[in-house]
Formats: structure tokens, sequence, C-alpha cells
């Protein structure tokens, strides 16, 4: 009787590691690579500013507060998706945003930003992607939360949406935030 | 005659232009570097297209990395440490060889495990048509499909 049933055990055993595949690629975007980065310090970086070119900003510039840095650029139309909600975050106040204009001409990014919507405390420039690299962006848009003490709390690859903020973000800061 | 030298002609131009095709050109000193370098990004996975390696994808961090990956070959890095340099910021993810972790047991002998699974399988089934001498019931004309 067993013996009969094996091919049975056998379907069922391939169903469940097949529903198993498909669960785990609902939760999270399989091709998204995570962070290495998680719970270490964010890398170091003196990036100009887009608005103030001769002004260099760095990391120990943006310590004591924590902020999502936002990775975007002119040609990214998922930036466009995203903007709003980054938008709304950063004019509720409930956390900073600092953008990071990935491989950008300056010109094109103030223009957009001119066009959308300026919602960033600070954008720093990476016209070459070098310091991109060094966090591990291989694509716009990208966020990175960083807790006050410069450490990386979170990274979510793709455009924010306001699930994402209210799941993944804002509850990582209330660990840290008192 | 003529036509076998077309073929070979047109064999050697596609074989010499998908070499040439790995895009960017960089400033290598010798074919001993491009060599070095050729093998090194067929070995690194592209982050951003999953089944390129970074020699071959035309991604635009594809593109940053390789100059990334040249610039360190400058700076006198060896392989594992620009292996190392790209892991600490992609993860294992730009491996195509994954290193031997708990996390990847199931990676490496899991097809040894479903090839031995086979193996076991074959032989019941070969000893139990040895054992009964033919049991196979005769097939009837309802079962043909």
């Amino acid at each position: 009787m067993i013996r009969r049933l094996l091919p049975f055990f056998a379907f069922v055993a391939l169903s469940a590691l097949l529903y198993a595949g498909i669960r785990l690629s609902q939760e999270r975007d399989p091709n998204a690579i995570p962070s290495p980065l998680i719970g270490k310090p964010a890398p170091e970086f003196a990036l100009p500013a887009l608005h103030q070119p001769d002004q260099i900003v760095r990391k120990s510039d943006l310590l004591g507060q924590p902020y999502l840095l936002n990775v975007f650029a002119s040609w990214c139309p998922s930036c466009r998706v995203e903007h709003p909600v980054i938008t709304e975050l950063s004019r509720s106040g409930r956390l900073k945003v600092i953008g990071f204009n990935y491989k950008d001409q300056r010109e094109d990014a103030l223009r957009w930003l001119q066009q959308f919507g300026d919602p960033y405390a600070q954008i720093l420039v990476d016209a070459d992607g070098r310091a991109g690299i060094d966090f591990g962006v291989y694509g716009a848009p990208e966020s990175f939360l960083i807790g006050a003490d410069g450490k990386v709390l979170h990274k979510h690859v793709g455009p924010v949406t306001p699930e994402v903020i209210e799941r993944e973000l804002l509850p990582l800061l209330q660990g840290s935030q008192p | 005659m003529k036509r076998i030298h077309w073929l070979t002609a047109l064999v050697w131009l596609l074989l010499v232009s998908s070499k040439a095709l790995a895009i960017d050109p960089l400033p290598f000193k010798d074919a001993a570097e491009e060599d070095r370098f050729r093998a090194l990004t067929s070995e690194l996975r592209c982050v951003m297209c999953q089944n390129q390696s970074l020699a071959d994808s035309n991604a635009m961090i594809a593109g940053d990395l390789r100059k990334e990956v040249f610039a360190l070959m400058q700076a006198g890095k060896t392989d594992a440490e620009i292996k190392d340099f790209l892991t600490e910021r992609y993860t294992d993810f730009v491996l195509y060889d994954p290193p031997l972790q708990s996390k990847t047991w199931l990676l490496w002998f899991g097809p040894v495990a479903i090839l031995l699974a086979g193996v076991i399988v074959v032989i019941m089934i070969v000893r139990r048509r040895a054992a009964g001498p033919d049991q196979a019931p005769t097939p009837s004309n309802d079962e043909e499909w």
C-alpha cells in the first residue's frame, strides 16, 4: 500500500517545494541583492552637494540623526514613480531624506527637481558612480536607511512605497530613536 | 574551394568580433593582463542582469564594475582581493562559483543527492525485474493510453 502511494508522496513533496518557491519570491524580489552592509557602518564618502557644487559633504556631517539616503537620477523612470512617496515622507517630517544623485548630469538633475519638486534636505552628487559602488548600489532607485550613529539599518531596492515606509523603515527607527 | 575560404574567413571574423565586442576599451599594457581581466570578469556575475557575467553585460553598473576591476588590477590587487572587494559590497551574489557554506550545501550537494536517489531507484527497479521472472502484467488494450 505504502509503495503504491510513493509517487503520490513524491508529488506532494514536489508541490510543497514549488509552492515554497512561489511564496518566497512573492515575499521579496528574488532579483534584489541583499545588502551586506546592514548593521555595519555606512561607507565613508565625501561628495559634492548638488546645489552648492563646491561644498563637500562627508558621512560625518550627517551623523546625529537618522536619514534615508535615496539613490535617484533623472534618467530613472521608477524614481519618478516613487517621487511623490519620498516627497510625502520628507514633508511629514518623520524621516530626513537625503538625495544621492547617481550618475547623472547636473543640469538634468536640477531640471528634474524643478519639474517634480525637491523633497531632499540635502543632495549628494555621485557623478561617476564610484561612491555608489561602495554602497553596493547597482541601479536606481535604491534607498538606504542610515541610523543616527551612521550604521546602515536597511536597504530597499526599487521604488519606495507607503507600505515599505510603514512596515520596513519606520519600525526600525523606533529602536534607535528615543 | 573559394567557398571554403569564405567560410573560414567568416568564422574567423565572428570569433574576432565576439572578442572585440567585449565593450569598453581599457588600456591594457599587455595581452597577459587582458587575458587575466577577461578571465576574472567572466567569473563574476553582473549584479543587474542575473544571467550574464560582468564581461558580457552591457548594463551600466557592469561597465562601472569592469572599470573598478581594472583599476584594482592596476593597483596590484590579486584576483582574490578583487573578489573580496566585490563581495563586501554586493555579497556572494557576484560570484559564479559560490563558496561552500552551510547555506549553500543544498546548492553544492543537491544535484549529487538527486543523482544518488535516481541511481537507487534504478537499482531497485532492476533488482525487482531480475528477481521476479516476468511478473509484468500483460498490457490490456485499455492501458494503451
